[in-house]
């Protein structure tokens, strides 16, 4: 029995231990994870693949953190039930845990499609530690020179750098005509796509996998992929890296509101009484959008447990909401996306103003939407991207310094002053 | 918490705080060794916000719920609750500009060649952080302000 129940013990459960902590210092936690190690940082594993981390650098919190928390933590134990009348959570060796307040941070898992030959020794996704450790072990083991990674997305570009640093040649194979497409528009994907190219990746876009061929002298070893279009990409390893759906098996079938994710109100509750959903799982709140939806990111997940903790712990707390938001450091260009990049031409209510550097490959785009900013793409220019992050998050109506906000020299200076010292950049 | 707070009027560009902040996180604390001979150069955290004739410094501001260690994939950047200051540890920072995304001040520094973060620590162990002792114009206070 536990005061509060986590099931995960990633991101949004991180965050729902700390709030938790601030409210109340001594009710009982315990944290559930399948995993055979607590709190690691998922996005940093391309870092384990490429080298640049170790298993210590990872987490993402102090091993003390557990122990001043006063946290009870089950490792490599699954939750296989929820019991909402009784308030019980099941694990798979049949032990009951009993809460007063359940968080559901299952998070996400790969998104595999089927593709023929995908049973063959060398096929990867990359979502967990395990996963990551596995084929960086193969990829040692087996002396691999070639990879195929599918999706080019954020995950399969951060695995894509990774298996270039282990020296590995890389096809990426993208089924949009261009790559990184949830986060950026044509342009500033053509101008990242090419640095990449410098690098050596090779890139099929507009294809997908076809069938995953077996080696000549062994079927059941990957030998390379056929693309849509006919072509054969030789390789030694494949990477499944499309993208995460949510882990909602756990609360499958019972009365626990589900859509793509499980469906969550301002506080991060779900439908039932005392049962909280955060991160990866959970449709939140897109404040650009105006809708929940699914937003599978680190830092929102954290923020999102932080609501659900605070609430789980008795203080009122509303999510103030996330949106798309990521930036990326991959291949040394430095490039931040937030909310709608992608605006859609037709649509008369939105102004977007661009800055290009083609010689510098720097980028800038900001979108409008009623002398409000609703689209931020950086490309190689991302310092005090927070200045202009802040000006969306607060709704300030930039109508007379929009032009400002591309300025090579921008910063808070440019800005008008009755701005500065309303945002207490000054005094 | 004391923090360090801004007077725009007061501010005449000169960047000597930036200078100061750069050789008091220096290694040698020497202002000649710091930029002659140093293998690293060292790298000032607090940064002049210019468009003349306005220009103030502006420096990590130890926010209260601070963005940067919410979002921060690697747990390199930690609030202790008690001093109420927000910490930056490079040798975690995997240099992912997720702080650079989020924090409203735009204060966080990119070391572009460390492929790291870098931030404002006011100063540990001084009496008065750098920026602030060598202000010519007092522009820069280190004061109490509610948080």
């Amino acid at each position: 029995m536990a005061k509060y129940v986590i099931v995960g013990a990633s991101a949004a459960g991180i965050g729902a231990i700390e709030a938790i902590r601030k409210i109340d210092p001594t009710g009982s936690i315990s944290i559930i994870t399948e995993e055979y190690c607590v709190d690691y940082s998922r996005p940093m594993i391309s870092d384990l693949v490429s080298g640049k981390a170790d298993l210590e650098k990872m987490k993402c919190r102090a091993d003390s953190f557990w122990i001043e928390n006063k946290v009870d933590t089950r490792l490599s134990k699954k939750a296989v039930k929820a019991d909402f009348a009784e308030k019980t959570v099941t694990l798979e060796d049949g032990e009951k845990i009993s809460y007063e307040k359940l968080l559901l941070a299952t998070g996400g898992k790969p998104f595999v499609p089927k593709i023929e030959g995908q049973e063959k020794e060398g096929v990867f996704t990359f979502t967990t530690m395990a996963e990551a450790q596995r084929l960086a072990k193969r990829i040692d083991e087996n002396q691999s020179k070639s990879a195929v990674v599918i999706g080019a997305g954020l995950i399969g570009i951060s695995v894509t750098e990774a298996l270039v640093k282990r020296g590995l040649k890389v096809t990426v194979v993208e089924l949009q005509e261009k790559i990184l497409s949830l986060l950026l528009d044509s342009k500033a994907s053509e101008i990242v796509e090419a640095v990449i190219k410098k690098a050596g990746v090779n890139f099929a876009t507009g294809q997908s996998v076809q069938k995953i061929v077996g080696k000549p002298d062994n079927e059941n070893v990957v030998g390379g992929v056929v693309l849509t279009k006919g072509e054969h990409v030789p390789c030694d390893v494949v990477v499944v890296a499309i993208g995460v759906i949510p882990r909602t098996e756990l609360v499958a079938g019972t009365e626990i509101k589900i859509n793509r994710g499980i469906v969550v109100d301002n506080f991060m509750q779900t439908n039932v009484p005392d049962v909280y959903a955060s991160g990866d799982v959970a449709e939140a709140y897109d404040f650009i959008l105006d809708q929940n939806r699914l937003l599978p990111l680190w830092p929102l997940a954290v923020l999102e447990g932080k609501v659900a903790g605070y609430n789980m712990a008795g203080k009122k707390t509303a999510y103030e909401g996330g949106t798309n938001m990521s930036s990326l450091k991959y291949f040394g260009i430095p490039i931040v996306s937030i909310g709608n990049t992608n605006p859609n031409p037709d649509d008369t209510t939105l102004e977007t103003l661009v800055k290009l550097d083609a010689e510098n490959d720097v980028y800038k785009k900001l979108v409008f939407k009623n002398n409000v900013i609703v689209g931020i793409t950086l490309v190689n220019c991302i310092d005090r991207a927070g200045i202009l992050f802040n000006l969306m998050k607060k709704k300030v109506n930039v109508k007379k310094f929009k032009h400002d906000l591309l300025r090579d020299d921008f910063s808070w200076a440019v800005l008008p002053v009755s701005l500065q010292r309303k945002m207490s950049v000054i005094q | 918490m004391k923090k360090i707070v801004a007077k725009q009027e007061a501010c005449m560009g000169c960047g000597l705080c930036e200078i100061y902040c750069a050789v008091a996180h220096s290694k040698s604390k020497d202002l000649v060794k710091a930029y002659n001979t140093e293998k690293t150069k060292p790298i000032s955290r607090i940064r002049r916000e210019v468009s003349k004739p306005i220009s103030f410094a502006i420096q990590c501001r130890h926010c209260q719920d601070a963005p940067c260690v919410t979002a921060c994939l690697a747990g390199a950047m930690t609030k202790d609750e008690k001093t109420g200051l927000v910490t930056h540890n490079k040798e975690k920072c995997i240099g992912c500009w997720t702080c650079v995304m989020v924090c409203p001040y735009g204060a966080i520094i990119m070391d572009k060649e460390g492929k790291v973060v870098t931030k404002c620590d006011l100063c540990q162990g001084l009496e008065e952080p750098a920026c602030v002792a060598n202000c010519p114009n007092e522009a820069l206070i280190f004061k109490e302000v509610k948080t």
